[in-house]
């Protein structure tokens, strides 16, 4: 039982990147490597401050591409780690989180994303789904991705991150921005649910009074890769069918619903709530698994709204997996933010303009 | 002589190592990897730690560490392997951890993995196969191909003022504070082979003591890929490849590095 989980959970003033931290500690995370890059250093200096105390590893290694190298070597021992970067540092770890794909070696990579390509500068920004949901790096995989929209998810997603990343032998990446990772919150540490914890019979601890083991990711022989990547799409597929997770937001009677996830999701609650006020029928499906994205949901819903308006801090990415979820294209409306977070007021003029009205 | 066709002995007095697993490898004739993987067996059986090590497979002709050496074995990507053993040494400080990695590896696109690894001194020992040449892939220019040395990538010899020098990542490694152990050996010879098997043994030592990094750079041969028959390519090690990689212990620290 860690620390956390013996206090009396109370309400505290937190930033977002630190209840990753938190949430992590909660769900046994005691390893963490990183590099620095902003706007995530509040979770290695935190890592920093506390992981040692508690008999874990903090290191700050030499780039991002040695980071999730030192990742997949402690995954290999069966132990819970983690990660965390930002859009740049994320592109270093494709190579090894398509061998950790490979290898089937879970671990938790949380991206404080900022704006691109290239360096594109430190203002939040949703411009990284696709790399997150589309696999990334080289060869075809998935990464189980989390949205959280505010402090509190912040926490309980990355303690969810987790357990579907051991459960499934996969990474699992938090997906956040600026925003949600450096605002600050009422926040409750509810005690972390060890009930999804699962033995790693797979682990590398020695051979001892067993045959070796080995993981890896090259197969040479005969038809080996082929049979290995549809046992690894079975296993997405698995995925895809059991843990879409979204937040429906005022949907009973929704005319007009908002597909958004992260800060662009926690803004709409905003105007939504404005829109109503005015009596005009609006409410959000928030993804809150990216992928697997909530692909029935959205087909469901378009079916009974008049508008499925989708908004993301870029040029529309998301946008592509709404689509794809539903034939309606003629009800799929889009309000694009690239590297800039819309205000209330900018999404509830929108919402107006779809439900007919002036403001 | 039994129906295997194999001599049967009342007393062996040389033995296959119990951690080298009994299979053919794929390694080509006159290759030094099955030579090298041999004495890593031997040494893993001398500390009696087969069953708490964890050994780290590079990409390249080593990559199948784990059909030879009879222990757990994780696969690094191209060059990270001193990266992927500080995460699993970190994890498990109390096992022995190895990689085993080829010059393009190590030396080309590993550089950083490994200079860092040296430099924050990880209890951990790296087992560095140079043969000048990227083996797996053909035969092409490596960090440490000889100048003038014709490979497929310098097919008019490597020439300094456009490839660089071959690089000597044991010296260059025994330059780091973290690095406890570094030193170049050769198997051409019997002689050479007792010394490199008392190289590694000392680069375990290393580890096992809590010393920090260890290295051991072996100089092979890779008769296919430099078109020379076994015995041409023994000479070679011998000759020019001896001159220019001096055989020798760069380094090798006596006290553990405490603070």
């Amino acid at each position: 039982m860690s620390a956390l989980a013996a206090e009396a959970p109370k309400k505290i003033f937190l930033k977002g990147n630190e209840a990753i931290c938190l949430g992590a500690i909660a769900a046994g995370c005691r390893h963490y490597y990183g590099y620095p890059i902003t706007p995530q250093n509040d979770i290695p200096e935190y890592m920093a401050a506390h992981l040692p105390a508690l008999g874990g590893t903090f290191l700050q290694a030499e780039s991002e591409v040695a980071t999730i190298n030192m990742i997949l070597g402690t995954s290999s021992s069966g132990k819970r780690v983690m990660t965390s970067s930002s859009g740049p540092g994320i592109s270093l770890m494709q190579e090894g989180l398509s061998y950790m794909a490979g290898s089937e070696l879970p671990a938790v990579v949380v991206n404080i994303s900022r704006s691109g390509p290239g360096l594109g500068g430190i203002a939040p920004s949703q411009g990284d789904y696709f790399q997150a949901v589309k696999g990334g790096g080289h060869g075809g995989y998935r990464l189980i991705v989390l949205a959280p929209h505010s402090v509190q998810e912040m926490y309980t997603l990355t303690m969810l991150a987790f357990d579907l990343a051991d459960k499934y032998r996969t990474p699992a990446m938090v997906l956040g921005d600026a925003i949600v990772g450096l605002m600050k919150e009422p926040f409750v540490a509810n005690p972390y649910d060890p009930a999804a914890t699962v033995e790693k019979p797979w682990a590398l601890t020695g051979c001892e009074g067993r045959e070796r083991r080995h993981l890896k990711s090259l197969y040479l022989k005969d038809n080996a890769i082929e049979i290995h990547n549809w046992k690894l799409h079975e296993k997405y597929e698995k995925i895809r069918e059991t843990e879409a997770r979204a937040e429906s937001f005022l949907l009973d009677g929704a005319k007009i619903a908002v597909v958004a996830f992260g800060t662009a999701a926690r803004v709409s609650k905003t105007a939504i709530q404005w829109a109503r006020k005015e009596g005009i029928a609006a409410g959000m499906l928030r993804p809150i698994t990216l992928f697997p994205f909530p692909g029935r949901e959205v087909s469901d819903l378009a079916k009974t709204v008049d508008v499925l308006l989708v908004i993301e801090m870029n040029t529309g990415q998301m946008l592509e997996d709404v689509r794809q979820s539903t034939p309606l294209h003629d009800r799929i409306a889009f309000l694009g933010k690239p590297c800039a977070m819309p205000t209330p007021e900018e999404i509830l003029e929108r919402i107006r303009a779809l439900a007919g009205r002036k403001g | 002589m039994s129906g295997s066709g194999k001599a049967e002995f009342s007393k062996p007095v040389y033995a296959r190592p119990r951690s080298l697993v009994d299979v053919k490898t794929h390694f080509c004739p006159g290759c030094h990897h099955g030579t090298i993987h041999k004495i890593v067996a031997e040494c893993i059986d001398r500390y009696e730690v087969r069953e708490k090590t964890i050994g780290v497979a590079c990409v390249g002709c080593a990559v199948f560490l784990y059909d030879y050496i009879d222990v757990d074995v994780v696969e690094a990507p191209h060059g990270r392997a001193p990266a992927v053993a500080t995460g699993v040494k970190r994890a498990q400080p109390d096992k022995f951890v190895f990689t085993y990695q080829g010059d393009g590896d190590l030396a080309a696109i590993g550089t950083s993995e490994v200079i860092h690894a040296a430099n924050r001194g990880e209890n951990l020992t790296v087992v560095f196969v140079n043969n000048t040449t990227y083996g797996m892939t053909g035969g092409q220019m490596a960090p440490t191909t000889m100048l003038g040395q014709k490979t497929s990538t310098t097919p008019y010899g490597r020439d300094f003022r456009g490839d660089g020098y071959p690089i000597k990542m044991a010296e260059l490694l025994a330059g780091l504070e973290g690095t406890a152990y570094s030193a170049r050996v050769a198997v051409s010879t019997p002689a050479q082979i007792r010394k490199a098997k008392e190289a590694v043994r000392k680069a375990f030592e290393m580890q096992i003591h809590g010393m920090g990094f260890s290295i051991v750079e072996f100089l092979s041969t890779c008769p296919t890929n430099w078109g020379m028959k076994p015995l041409d390519a023994q000479k070679r090690v011998l000759g020019e490849m001896s001159e220019y990689f001096p055989l020798g212990v760069y380094k090798e620290r006596k006290q553990a590095d405490v603070a």
